[in-house]
């Protein structure tokens, strides 16, 4: 295995959000901020507590989700997509280094930088909301699982994309409205249930309740199927990049 | 001897379509430096990448240290660096960080020596800490070099490395060429300044439409197909060739004042005397003479327009 191979593809990619602190980090924990503030302490203040949790703690766990999932997308997306724009793709691909290293490199970075980024955001709702983990380490498993299963997906995207318009097509259209349904701000069973059934066709729906489940143990669907599905997500991730890599789609034809 | 670099029957069909190799059959041989030529489009870009792993064959195979590109991928592209065509470098990387990535991910340990010693040939060392897009295009080129260097690589692939690169840059690079080939790297390299390759490479391959039309020896193939002119500067201008030189390929320059004689070294062995011993008899008289030899660009261009 090329490990230092691998080393090199992360090293890089986190220097990368070295020199675009602003952006990767403090753009994203501070517009979260705003979400606490506007929710949590000015609205949430007027709004019940929901299964005896105050809304302001309530909607912690989908903010994360939230900035974790577009992150995680975004930042694998621009490390291979950008690569593939400039032209220095040529290097990876003649390099000694398995597609599985490839991906390792850049899928562990953009997921490094997620996870880094949930955590920071978890510390910053400590300033705004009392906040109390009853699952620390299933926390931590849902952040890893997720933040590599749609860091994959980014890089999928990074791969298809034939243009900077197509890269945020993804993001913007596709997971942040599916993310805003999937239960960020409210808990399913508020809905009817014809729209309970419908939302159920919604991945992060999952990703969602069971992140929720680790803080509070309430969930909008069993716990055991939220780590069924992440997972599922994440080998069908792994299998279309497979796929990418055997047949060279958008890189070596 | 085992040729490092082994193709067989190798062709290359685009997704659109486009057919860009034909059934290449290529070896190149262990520490010569081989130049491949071509027009804009022959395919050398496409040859080239795939046989560093860049590209994916539609039909045949290469081999590089007697491995398989595809099955024994890691070996074989261990062994080769590849310069490109075009200027694709990390704008904000530092020059020094592009370098040890490169090596990195090539499988090395850092060597810090090696990496400095690589920067130092180059004229780059006292640019290790710039961002590479602060600098200027020849350094640029350099930079793309010492990465293709940084893992110390037994084969060295160079496409156009010297296009837009100043004449004074252009000498250093084949410097560093000249020394990589003493130490033993086989260098193939692809160029449109043709003089390059006829002053640097040991064969010279030929690359149209996709097909290899030609590979020979350099020596041998300026032996075979080099014309030669013989220039003769009259002492008296002529309108006309006369009637009684017909027998030889004779044309008239510089208004009549020259009287120019094309012949072939492989072929015409006493047509200069009867020549001279001709004119003697037709009262035609010199006052100098010269002989030029066709160059390899004169050579190619031939070559490609034949078969257009």
């Amino acid at each position: 295995m090329n490990l230092r191979g691998i080393a090199a593809i992360y090293i890089f990619e986190m220097a990368r959000t070295g020199r675009t602190l602003m952006q990767s980090i403090v753009a994203p924990v501070l517009s979260t901020s705003l979400y606490f503030v506007v929710f949590g302490a000015a609205i949430g203040s007027r709004i019940t507590e929901i299964e005896g949790v105050s809304y302001g703690a309530f909607i912690v766990p989908g903010l994360i989700m939230l900035t974790v999932l577009t992150q995680s997308v975004m930042n694998a997306s621009f490390g291979i997509y950008f690569p593939r724009f400039t032209g220095t793709i040529f290097e990876i691909l003649s390099a000694p280094i398995s597609f599985l290293e490839i991906v390792l490199g850049y899928v562990g970075a953009a997921a490094t930088k997620s996870i880094v980024l949930g955590l920071i955001i978890l510390a910053t709702s400590f300033l705004f909301v009392p906040l109390h983990i009853a699952h620390p380490v299933w926390m931590l498993v849902f952040l890893v699982l997720t933040s590599a299963a749609f860091s994959l997906l980014g890089f999928i995207i990074g791969v298809w994309a034939d243009g900077f318009e197509r890269l945020q097509i993804i993001p913007l259209l596709v997971i942040t409205p599916l993310t805003f349904l999937g239960g960020t701000f409210y808990s399913t069973s508020v809905l009817s249930p014809f729209w309970q059934k419908v939302t159920l066709f919604n991945p992060l729906v999952y990703l969602i309740s069971g992140f929720r489940w680790s803080f509070f143990e309430i969930a909008d669907v069993h716990v055991g199927i939220s780590l069924g599905m992440t997972i599922f997500f994440l080998v069908i991730c792994l299998a279309v990049v497979w796929w990418i890599f055997k047949t060279g789609y958008r890189l070596k034809n | 001897m085992q040729p490092i670099i082994s193709v067989a029957n190798l062709s290359k069909t685009y997704a659109s379509g486009f057919r860009a190799l034909k059934n290449i059959n290529l070896d190149v041989q262990p520490g010569e430096i081989f130049a491949l030529l071509g027009p804009n489009g022959a395919g050398k870009t496409t040859l080239i990448g795939i046989i560093c792993g860049i590209l994916n064959a539609s039909e045949g195979s290469v081999t590089v240290g007697g491995r398989d590109i595809v099955r024994d991928y890691r070996a074989t592209r261990s062994m080769i660096g590849l310069v490109p065509q075009e200027l694709f470098t990390e704008m904000f990387e530092t020059v020094w960080a592009t370098v040890t990535f490169s090596r990195g991910l090539f499988g090395k340990a850092a060597n810090l020596a090696h990496t400095e010693k690589v920067l130092r040939e180059l004229s780059l060392w006292d640019k290790k800490d710039n961002q590479i897009r602060t600098l200027s295009g020849g350094m640029k080129r350099r930079v793309l070099i010492a990465k293709a260097l940084a893992h110390e690589p037994q084969i060295l692939f160079l496409d156009e490395p010297t296009a837009g690169v100043d004449v004074e840059l252009r000498k250093d690079m084949w410097e560093v060429v000249r020394q990589l080939r003493a130490s033993g790297v086989t260098i193939i390299l692809t160029t449109h300044y043709i003089d390059e390759a006829e002053d640097m490479a040991d064969r010279i391959g030929v690359i149209n439409k996709g097909e290899i039309i030609l590979i020979e020896n350099k020596a041998e193939l300026m032996r075979k197909l080099g014309q030669k002119q013989m220039t003769l500067n009259l002492q008296n201008k002529l309108d006309v060739v006369p009637k009684e030189l017909s027998a030889y390929q004779l044309s008239l320059g510089a208004g009549g004042s020259d009287l120019i004689f094309t012949y072939d070294t492989q072929v015409d062995h006493t047509s200069i005397p009867a020549l001279l011993a001709d004119l003697g008899r037709a009262g035609i008289n010199f006052r100098d003479l010269q002989t030029t030899q066709r160059s390899l660009e004169d050579i190619f261009v031939g070559l490609v327009s034949q078969k257009k």
